[in-house]
């Protein structure tokens, strides 16, 4: 079972969306800001003490022991605490609206999670206060080929299309094995199980997937190059919402991020791509990749697993907590993802853990959860380090990251401030405040509903009744009249 | 004759033995044969709509139109006359979107294509896919389906809804809303615009087992459905002048239809109510390139600026939000979910102030005294009075594309009025008279039982029609 240590966690459930939002984001833009007395953790250059971090424009700016500020500057005091990189969750199913599965079809590439993002769902915040910054927000696994995917930076209280993480390549889920074969859904008496219900059946649906792609491609460089040479009666071929994303993977406009469990159906994969010419980007939980690690770093894929979470099914069975230890020492790009609203919110600790399980250095463990995922997800010249030039996202712990008393103060993004654990604190009394008159509002609202429905009801009655009363003894007397008869 | 007396209302025994005189058992289609068609509202207080007042004036409806409005009117001979005093004359109201009028799902097309299929969950029903077109028939025109036994017609009317939006439901493409008014003899008499919007559906109908089943899948099927119209409405020409070097086209009642819509700019209502699905409709309208009005709109107050960025037209849906009933009372609330409740009402004012056109509709509401004092609510609330009578007139008829025939109280256009004994948006004003298409139909507050026989024992109140002329001269 999955270990949840969660010593660190910050309540802030009870809360709505929104009710942070006057909070958010706005308090430090624009301005220099000055991180100062710091332990940072570049991950790409080592621990400075006492160090700072300039961050202008959103930048980073400056980085070392001696740091200038210009005047105006704005100026966080981080004595004591530690500085890392924003947390990266390569797989997230957060800030979605409607199902995170179009699980009704084999091929679901039509749909699209950036159609549906929810700025408003909590677990934006939640995972902020777990210091997180940037997310892959995967399509379910219910389809051998799933929908489109995206990387999100979790800017809680703008708009949906402030979401996505500006020069990040959109992505496709696949999925392999249990899931997407149905082997845990029966469906009702006259509905046919959906195919495939075999390994085979998803690695044949992926193929006839991309052989038709290529086809529809081929149509439309067809019609293009007719269209280019001056041919004017062309029948133009019809645009498919469910085979361009495979045209992009086919052309390295899109990642594959695919979830798998078994060593077998990994290595089908790989020859799948190779055969159709493009590269699975990450597997993602991976659970048996230690028995194949030589052969998935020989394919170029990057590894996106659990800390120590297995046996929920068959497939997951063959799992050990070293997989992430054992892949990265044979030269995976390795990254441990959260898949979960909550455990996003400890995403260090899942990384610790691969200290105590491979003896991982703690840089190593920490590269888990920053610098690698963003490699896996093509960003990171612009994420993952504390390096100047790259985004200010940035995490600042009380403790070191890596242990469980480590509680995140602050998380910026982009330079600004979008969680800062003081200030929720302190907005909490007027936010309950605000909750329990609302609540005593709509209370007494609804008893003066029912009290002048009560009066006025009544009176009415009561007269129709007297009118009515003769009326109703002539009916009945007509009734035993009639009935006499 | 009786069956149309049950069915209508009409002004009071004078009336209604002038008629009996006249044309004796005769149907017309129209009332042209004997039912009045001239009247005319005298010392009234006009609103006229579009901003004028007049305190003391007059308004001659003749055949179906408004001839005349104003405060110097001179009353025609053949005009039937209510006598105004102390009455405010109103546009009649637009509901821009119920399904008054439409039958019930079961039993109806819907059910098959619709979120009936949910229920027959059978495997040859199962969408597998886009090209099943899953609860798609854009072909179906409510005005094709009337019910004009639907007894709300009349509830509505008598609580002075003249017009209502028609609009089917079950389904992502349920298929075309119809612009009635709420009076005739037979079902096309009610039909002012028979395809007047295409309504779209993002709800999933898949039900687990079929596609689509969750949000994003309903919005790539729409999205799949625009681009087959669009290839259809470019293939076709180029077909059709080269029919010996391709291919015939597939026949697809769908993409062909659709094609059409969009060529004709035709209004498509798209479901927007929270402030995320409202700036996700104003981004898929851009994408998808279509002539949309949002329906819903009740977390307008969040994002009035996008919208009124877009100059997007919004139908507000009169249904405030509200706890559910059967609600866990144990339960906890978001903070969001509360605002939400609080705030709703708000959303017209605001969108007011942003300059957005907006609507007013039911949205399922059940008793027409509900959508009035919801309506009050958001009047409470900052909206201005004035403001919430254009939701309910001129600007419902813009938005619809009538804003040329009806919506206000103006020369020409088609005679919905209402008759008031007092402000709209008072809780206590009674309605005492509505037209429709120029038919006047008195309001009782509770129907008597026995029409003619009471108005002989209570005599005529004062502001029942009366004919100038002598009843001689009807005679003739």
């Amino acid at each position: 079972m999955k270990v949840r240590a969660l010593l660190a966690v910050i309540l802030l459930a009870t809360f709505g969306p929104k009710c942070v939002r006057a909070q958010g984001s706005s308090t430090l833009a624009n301005k220099p800001i000055l991180i100062q007395n710091a332990t940072i953790l570049t991950i790409t250059h080592g621990n400075i003490e006492h160090g700072s971090i300039l961050i202008r424009d959103g930048k980073i700016a400056a980085v070392g022991t001696d740091v200038k500020a210009p005047d105006g500057t704005t100026v966080i005091d981080a004595n004591g605490q530690y500085v890392m990189p924003g947390i990266i969750d390569c797989h997230s199913h957060i800030a979605v609206d409607g199902s995170v599965n179009e699980g009704s079809i084999s091929v679901s590439s039509m749909a699209n999670i950036a159609d549906v993002l929810n700025p408003d769902d909590i677990s934006i915040y939640d995972d902020l206060a777990g210091g997180v910054t940037t997310a892959n927000i995967l399509h379910g696994s219910a389809n051998p080929i799933g929908g489109q995917t995206i990387v999100i930076k979790l800017r809680w209280g703008k708009q949906a299309s402030d979401l996505p993480f500006q020069g990040a390549l959109p992505g496709i889920k696949f999925a392999l094995g249990e899931n997407p074969k149905r082997s845990n859904f029966t469906p009702p008496p006259g509905v046919e199980p959906r195919y495939p219900a075999t390994r085979m059946g998803v690695e044949e649906t992926i193929r006839e997937a991309f052989i038709e792609a290529r086809e529809y491609k081929k149509q439309w460089d067809d019609y293009n190059r007719k269209k280019a040479a001056g041919d004017q009666n062309l029948l133009p071929p019809r645009r498919n919402e469910k085979l361009e994303p495979l045209v992009e993977v086919m052309e390295g406009k899109r990642y594959v991020h695919a979830h798998c469990y078994r060593a077998d159906e990994i290595l089908m994969l790989i020859r799948v791509a190779n055969e159709f010419g493009f590269k699975v980007r990450t597997f993602q939980h991976v659970l048996e990749g230690y028995k194949i690690a030589d052969e998935i770093a020989a394919s170029g894929s990057g590894g996106s697993t659990f800390s120590d979470w297995w046996a929920y099914k068959m497939e997951a069975f063959d799992a050990i907590p070293y997989n992430a230890a054992v892949m990265t020492e044979r030269g995976v790009v390795v990254s441990v993802n959260s898949d979960d609203a909550e455990e996003a919110r400890h995403l260090n600790q899942e990384a610790a853990k691969s200290m105590k399980y491979g003896g991982l250095s703690a840089n190593d463990a920490l590269k888990l959860v920053t610098l690698n995922p963003a490699i896996q997800l093509g960003i990171d010249n612009r994420v993952g380090s504390i390096e100047v030039g790259k985004d200010a996202d940035l995490a600042i712990f009380n403790h070191d990251p890596l242990s469980v008393y480590a509680v995140v103060q602050k998380t910026l993004i982009d330079g600004q401030v979008y969680f800062d654990r003081e200030k929720d604190i302190a907005a909490r009394p007027a936010l309950e405040k605000e909750k329990q008159d609302l609540l005593a509002k709509e209370k007494k609202a609804s008893e003066e509903k029912k009290a002048s429905e009560k009066p006025e009801a009544n009176p009415e009655k009561k007269p129709d009744q007297k009118k009515k009363h003769p009326q109703a003894s002539e009916d009945s007397a007509a009734a035993v009249a009639g009935g006499g008869r | 004759m009786q069956d149309r007396f049950k069915f209508r209302q009409v002004c009071g025994v004078f009336v209604g033995l002038c008629i009996a005189g006249l044309i004796g058992s005769a149907y017309s289609t129209r009332g042209d044969e004997g039912e009045p068609r001239y009247f005319a509202v005298v010392n009234a207080r006009i609103v006229t709509g579009t901003g004028a007042v007049i305190d003391n004036g007059t308004v001659v409806i003749a055949k179906g139109l408004i001839q005349t409005v104003g405060a110097n009117v001179t009353v025609p001979p053949e005009a039937w006359v209510i006598d105004g005093k102390g009455l405010t004359v109103y546009p009649g109201l637009i509901d821009a979107g119920t399904d008054l009028g439409l039958p019930k799902e079961e039993g109806s097309e819907s059910a098959a294509t619709g979120r009936g299929r949910r229920r027959a969950a059978s495997s040859g029903e199962i969408a597998k896919g886009p090209e099943d077109r899953p609860g798609t028939s854009p072909w179906r025109v409510a005005a094709d389906e009337l019910k004009t036994d639907d007894k709300r017609i009349e509830t509505w009317r008598n609580a002075g809804f003249t017009t209502t939006l028609a609009v089917p439901d079950g389904g992502l493409f349920p298929g075309q809303a119809t612009l009635i008014d709420l009076a005739g003899d037979r079902a096309g008499d009610y039909v002012v615009k028979a395809t007047a919007t295409l309504p779209i559906s993002f709800k999933p109908i898949g039900g687990f087992w079929g596609f689509p089943d969750s949000l994003m899948g309903s919005i790539a099927y729409i999205r799949q459905v625009f681009d087959d119209s669009n290839w259809y409405a470019q293939a076709e020409p180029i077909y059709e002048s080269n029919v010996t070097k391709f291919e015939r086209l597939p026949y697809d009642r769908t993409e062909r239809l659709i094609a059409r819509g969009v060529h004709d700019k035709e209004i498509v209502l798209l479901p927007a109510n929270n402030s995320v699905q409202i700036l996700r409709a104003l981004r898929l309208t851009d994408e998808w390139k279509i002539n949309a009005v949002l329906y819903g709109g009740q977390q307008g107050y969040e994002v009035a600026g996008a919208i009124a960025a877009k100059k997007m037209p919004v139908l507000v849906s009169l249904k405030w939000p509200e706890r559910e009933k059967d609600a866990d009372p144990d339960a906890e609330q978001t903070l969001r979910e509360l605002r939400f409740r609080d705030r709703a009402p708000s959303s017209p004012a605001a969108l007011a102030k942003a300059g957005v056109k907006f609507a007013f509709y039911s949205g399922g509401l059940s008793t027409p005294k509900d959508i009035l004092k919801n309506a009050r609510k958001a009047v409470d609330v900052g909206l201005a009075p004035d403001a919430a009578l254009r939701a309910f007139t001129v600007d419902a008829a813009k938005i619809l594309g009538v804003g040329d025939r009806m919506g206000s109280i103006a020369q020409g256009k088609i005679a919905n009025l209402i008759v008031t004994d007092g402000d709209l948006f008072n809780e206590k004003t009674k309605v005492k008279h509505v037209f429709v298409d120029g038919r006047c139909f008195e309001i009782h507050e509770e129907p008597p039982a026995e029409k003619t026989g009471d108005h002989k024992s209570d005599g005529p109140p004062s502001s029942q029609p009366r004919r100038l002329a002598s009843e001689a001269e009807v005679g003739r």
